[in-house]
């Protein structure tokens, strides 16, 4: 019986969080506070969720497998991957280079700065042309 | 008890896929719907380990990992076509 509830409050608490994810998204305004939704609710809901299939495979079938435990992993290492791809996307469509605050470095930022020129290998002077 | 559980978390993500189609018509900018795409797969992800959780067969794990892979990918190189034009470069 115990065992029962803390799963149900596992699927609940994974339920209600998804939907906030999901909701957020909708709600927010702009594309960048609606990144924080899907990667931070979202990733949590779906972690409740893994969370409470694991208990019930191991407490009530009484197998454990190591599949959650890989979806847990690879979403919580790709969900910021995902959310910094985007956010580059939106600047880069929607930003200008004017309403960035200021890198802080030497150069600007890589969206819009052409990257730095690495020093080249210095090539050999070119031969001495012959006098005419 | 569980069974109950199972049916309030499924419509939740249900209804978030909803949401997320929604957004994805709406989405006003091309971010938004690859924003909205991501979403979706990961509440696929999540239908789809409350399905195995019902019929209690863990088959559902594979073919939920697959999809999380491929929606990954999928998010990175749309992204990058967004952002390059291209992506293999």
């Amino acid at each position: 019986m115990l065992v029962d509830i803390v799963i149900c409050v596992f699927l609940v608490i994974g339920g209600l969080f998804g939907l906030v994810g999901s909701f957020g998204l909708l709600k927010l305004r702009d594309t960048m506070q609606r990144l924080h939704a899907p990667t931070k609710a979202t990733t949590l809901g779906i972690g409740g969720v893994l969370i409470a299939s694991m208990l019930y495979f191991l407490l009530i079938k009484g197998s454990f497998s190591f599949h959650e435990l890989m979806i847990t992993l690879f979403l919580l290492l790709t969900a910021p991957i995902t959310a910094h791809f985007l956010a580059q996307t939106h600047i880069s469509l929607r930003m200008k280079q004017a309403d960035l605050p200021e890198s802080g470095g030497a150069y600007g930022w890589s969206l819009f700065d052409d990257p730095p020129v690495m020093d080249k290998p210095s090539e050999p002077a070119a031969p001495p042309q012959a006098p005419h | 008890m569980i069974t109950y559980a199972l049916v309030f978390t499924m419509a939740c993500f249900g209804l978030g896929l909803l949401m997320n189609l929604w957004l994805l018509v709406r989405g006003p900018g091309r971010a938004d719907r690859v924003l909205a795409l991501d979403t979706m797969v990961i509440n696929v992800v999540a239908l789809l380990i409350l399905y195995g959780i019902r019929q209690g067969t863990g088959v559902y794990f594979e073919a939920s990992m697959l999809i999380a892979m491929v929606g990954f990918v999928s998010t990175v190189a749309y992204c990058r076509f967004i952002l390059r034009g291209g992506i293999i470069e």
